[in-house]
């Protein structure tokens, strides 16, 4: 059911899947629990088939919030007991324990899950002997989470931001909710997703949401550039471990974004641009800027099929592929705002509605705080 | 007299039933083939001027000529072929070397028939490109890592500018052939469809006629070992400028354009005295090292004031992924990589068939280790040598080409039916000749209408291709192996093309 | 009207015009049929290909809009198509006088050496599309245009 051993595969690997996909998210900040994600989610049933689901939260580790929370799944102890040995050489590891999670539920199998609250030690102190140098914080976590992911056999981190944490597995979303009990964490930004993968290659690690420090991606769709959006991350030190498409575009939100410093909207017009058509007809600066960006990043234009959220501690972003071929539905009430595959799982939870809105292709929906101070950091 | 010990290659078969003497084929065979009798009032052959190049062919009004393979081979053995026995007795005969033209003729292995296409099915809808965008458009040129905007009172601007790039309407451009090497008709035919179709062509390395300036946004100059033609004038008549360093079909040697192909039109255009011999030496003589090479990127960029992309064009040799590198490192904005089956006007025919490696290969390998070296976006990567389709355009940008360069396909589609006797100057397609009666057959209004119909068919074919696929935007599959499978391929070979065997799933 | 057009720096001399305005003015129009058994050995065409060296280029009648053949005719055999403005020839009219031969400036009239009458007189092969020297021309060295209706 979980599956660790290709690492070192020099091939690609990405699966197929159609998905289910949801997000909630108070604009004030405000904490709220799991029940209306979950509810969502299962109201989406249909669209996944058991093999994968999962969710993301924010605002979830209020007394941790200056510590990266590393989510971590093993095959077996011996994997554990290692990699907790390569985390102390890096990291001051202030807590660890189990994620906490049920016995009695549906979900018979799974890995080892622990998490591990942790701060990367200044450089040149604890291990002199050292092969990374000149890192600033998220760049160390990155490179040691890739270092990991690709040369630990038997381990996966699947969550490594700060006051915010992944869980996902094998079985339908709601299931998992319940395995993880989601029911005790409040957060302010809920993703969630159920898969409908079509081929056989279902692991833990595999599920969504695909998170990279306080990045978290859940997406419905296939993505045919993949091949080539992977080798592009590459050029940029990022190694698509995870066997599947998805974790190319928490890659390439978090190199556009954090950083190259792109605003999410270019950003979303990279992975969406417009065509060249369009471009053609703008006025002067902007057939420059967009010719410019496509020439650029041409490699991180994401072909094909999806509709994608993408979480981060300041807001969520939501975005289709450019001719729109995976549905998108965004509403918002009051301060919270949503974006669902279907307006079914928005209604669910809030049937009163100020607004609802189906995205155009390539069109992002971007949601940020109205205050991002207003986060409570500590309970 | 010295008895020939070898006979014709070819048999000029005329129907008699069908000739009515109307002698084209005597007027139109530069070989002088065909003879007319006036007594017999009947026209005879010789078949040992034939080169089955078909002119006589397609110009019969009767279609009563038909040229054969001829029936008597040389008893030989697997090994010794009849053009392996007939090669020895001509070296014996004359002491010289065996001249040939156009690509290798070796029955090497062809990866691009070793590789299959995806398609969509089900959990990825594939796209019509009739009722659809499907985006071709290729920009080449070097790269930023990252773009960097500024935002002047919320009104967001690029604080990044590219340098100087070219934009392709398709992902494909005319390689370099010399004026000399190629008649003048045929480099307007070139040039007008180039620019026609939102393209380039090359000059290749014989100097820009001075009518075909009003190309010059579309055009790529070239500057060779012979440096002909070139001065400051010439390198800013352009869009680009290519150093070239090797060919493919020839790595490692020069060329020699006879004094009798240099009349007064090529004389001016190579600046050089007319009846004079054009010797392109085997190296630049002032490139002995990858450092010189920088000296020459730079100093063209210099002449050109920054304000065009400059190419270098490498044969694919062994070691071809460090070379490719260098260049870059050199300052390259494009590496042109011309693999083992590129063409040629001229070459020894053991270097055409045995030196180099073939481009399918290369590209594979000198898109990795850019990419490993982090610099693939500082070049883009353009190759040639041997495209005869575009399925093979298609696998060479999923193996992570940028653009390929068309020679030989441009060549057939004016006229040229690869009878590879480029060198002896008499093409009876008026292509590679410069002798006036017979460049005239090449009418640079049909060929230029028939390089767009080339174009715009094989543009046709990759839409179709990219839309099966699921992929609407040409950078998309531009290095995306995902999409490319191996059949019939050793391990190694698919390691180093960086895909996965038929049958392999994601 | 359409007129003929020569590109001479096209013509290849290949001469498959004159060979296809032969076959056109026979009664079969098949190639093979026509030069095996209906076109006389030493018939002319109505067009001519001149050629000095490399030098070459196809000539018929310019169906000329101030024809000298016309003024010469004393019988009115050469007369000019109300519809089409051709130049043409009436052989049943024609009386092998040959003055339209002396005043043609461009030498593109000939006479049938057996009948003494005018014969390969260019008629635009009436009632075809494009003449057949310039629909066989291999190398759009003829073609077939009306220049003269274009702004």
């Amino acid at each position: 059911m979980f599956r660790f051993e290709k690492k070192a595969n020099p091939f690609y690997e990405k699966d197929v899947s159609g998905c289910a996909v949801s997000a909630i998210m108070n604009t004030k900040g405000r904490r709220f629990s799991s029940e209306g994600i979950v509810k969502s989610i299962a109201n989406q049933r249909d669209r996944s088939n058991g093999l994968g689901g999962g969710f993301a939260a924010y605002g979830i580790y209020p007394q941790f919030a200056e510590l990266y929370a590393l989510h971590i799944m093993y095959q077996n102890q011996a994997s554990a007991h290692k990699t907790e040995q390569y985390l102390d050489d890096y990291f001051q590891v202030e807590h660890k324990e189990v994620i906490p999670h049920r016995h009695d539920t549906v979900i018979s199998h799974h890995p080892f899950l622990r998490r591990y609250f942790v701060k990367p030690y200044p450089v040149g102190e604890k291990t002199p002997d050292r092969i990374f140098e000149r890192l600033s914080e998220d760049e160390l976590v990155i490179k040691n989470v890739m270092r990991i992911n690709t040369g630990f056999d038997g381990a996966f981190v699947f969550s490594c931001g700060k006051n915010m944490g992944v869980f996902k597995g094998v079985g339908y979303p709601e299931d998992l909710a319940v395995f993880f009990k989601l029911e005790e964490y409040s957060a302010y930004i809920w993703i969630a997703h159920g898969r409908f993968p079509t081929n056989s290659a279902v692991w833990w690690g595999g599920a969504h949401p695909f998170s990279l420090l306080d990045w978290a991606v859940v997406h419905n769709g296939e993505i045919s550039s993949y091949g080539i959006n992977k080798r592009f991350l590459e050029n940029f030190g990022y190694n698509c471990t995870l066997f599947t498409d998805t974790e190319v575009i928490a890659y390439i939100f978090d190199l556009l974004v954090r950083r190259h410093d792109l605003s999410f909207e270019m950003a979303s017009k990279v992975m969406a641009p417009p065509f060249w058509d369009e471009i053609e007809k703008m006025p002067d600066e902007e057939k420059e800027l967009y010719t410019t960006l496509r020439a650029t990043y041409g490699g991180a234009l994401l072909n094909g099929p999806f509709s994608v959220i993408a979480g981060f501690k300041n807001g969520i972003i939501a975005l289709n592929d450019r001719v729109k071929l995976r549905p998108l539905v965004a509403a918002r009430k009051d301060d919270f705002a949503y974006v669902a595959s279907e307006e079914a799982a928005i209604r669910i939870v809030q049937s009163e509605l100020d607004r609802v809105w189906s995205p155009a292709g390539g069109e992002p929906v971007i949601v940020m705080l109205e205050e991002p101070a207003a986060v409570p950091t500590a309970p | 007299m010295a008895l020939k010990t070898y006979e014709s290659e070819f048999k000029i078969v005329r129907d008699d039933s069908k000739c009515i003497a109307c002698q084209v084929c005597v007027r139109q065979c530069a070989n002088n083939a065909h003879i007319y009798d006036a007594e017999d009032e009947k026209v005879y052959a010789d078949d040992s001027k034939c080169v089955n190049c078909h002119r006589c062919v397609s110009m019969c009004p009767t279609k009563a000529l038909h040229i054969e393979h001829t029936p008597l081979q040389f008893m030989g053995t697997a090994n010794w072929t009849s053009s392996a026995i007939r090669n020895v007795i001509k070296q014996a005969d004359t002491g010289g070397v065996v001249l040939t033209a156009m690509g290798c003729d070796k029955k090497y292995p062809n990866y691009w028939d070793r590789i299959l296409l995806n398609a969509s099915q089900v959990t990825n809808p594939s796209i019509d490109p009739l009722r659809e965008p499907m985006e071709l458009k290729t920009i080449i040129g070097k790269k930023p890592d990252k773009l960097e905007f500024e935002n002047k009172g919320g009104k967001v601007s690029l604080k990044t500018h590219l340098t100087p790039q070219l934009e392709l309407s398709t992902p494909i451009m005319f390689s370099a052939m010399s004026y000399g090497s190629i008649s003048l008709n045929a480099h307007k035919s070139l040039a007008r469809a180039a620019f026609e179709y939102g393209i380039y062509w090359n000059t290749g390395e014989g100097g820009l006629h001075k009518d075909l300036k009003k190309y010059k946004d579309r055009t790529i100059v070239q500057v060779a070992s012979g440096r002909f033609g070139v001065n400051s004038e010439y390198l800013n008549t352009s869009a680009a400028v290519e150093i070239k360093i090797g060919q493919g079909a020839k790595p490692g040697i020069g060329g020699h354009l006879p004094g009798e192909k240099v009349p007064e039109e090529i004389s001016v255009t190579r600046m050089i005295p007319a009846g004079t011999d054009a010797l392109s030496p085997a190296p630049h003589h002032d490139i002995y090292s990858i450092e010189d090479l920088k000296q020459l990127v730079y100093a063209i960029k210099e002449a050109t004031r920054y304000t065009k992309p400059v190419f270098v064009k490498i044969a694919a040799v062994h070691n071809v992924s460090s070379i490719a590198s260098g260049v870059v490192r050199a300052g390259a904005d494009a590496v042109v990589i011309d693999g083992l089956l590129g063409g040629t006007g001229a070459a020894p025919a053991v270097m055409r068939d045995n030196v180099g490696i073939p481009i399918e290969l290369a590209i594979a390998v000198v898109d990795a280790r850019f990419r490993d070296e982090g610099i693939r976006n500082q070049a883009s990567i353009i190759a040639a040598g041997g495209f005869r389709n575009s399925a093979d355009v298609i696998k060479a940008i999923a193996l992570g080409a940028d653009a390929v360069y068309l020679g030989t396909a441009a060549l057939v589609a004016l006229g040229c039916h690869v009878c590879q006797k480029c060198y002896t100057g008499k093409c009876n397609w008026g292509i590679a000749t410069q002798d006036p009666y017979l460049t005239k057959r090449l009418n640079p209004n049909i060929g230029s209408g028939r390089l767009m119909n080339l174009l715009r068919g094989w543009s046709i074919e990759i839409k179709e291709m990219l839309g099966g696929m699921g992929i609407n935007a040409i950078e998309s599959l531009r290095g995306n192996r995902e999409h490319l499978r191996g059949i019939d391929l050793h391990d190694k070979e698919r390691e180093l093309l960086g895909i996965k065997a038929a049958g392999e799933t994601w | 009207m359409k007129r003929i057009y020569i590109s001479e720096e096209y013509c290849i001399g290949c001469r498959l015009c004159e060979i296809h305005c032969l076959v056109a003015h026979t009664k079969s129009k098949k190639i093979l049929k026509a030069f095996k058994d209906e076109i006389p050995k030493d018939a002319t065409a109505a067009v001519l290909v001149e050629e000095e060296g490399h030098l070459s280029f196809a000539l018929q009648c310019r169906h000329c809009s101030d024809a000298p053949c016309i003024e010469a005719c004393m019988t009115g055999a050469m007369y000019r198509d109300k519809k089409t403005g051709a130049v043409l020839h009436d052989e049943d009219k024609c009386v092998g006088c040959w003055m339209c031969i002396m005043v043609c400036p461009f030498g593109v009239t000939a006479a049938d050496p057996a009948t003494h009458k005018i014969t390969s007189k260019c008629d635009l092969c009436a009632g075809q599309d494009s003449p057949a020297c310039v629909a066989n021309c291999p190398n759009e060295a003829l073609v077939y245009e009306d220049r003269e209706n274009e702004s």
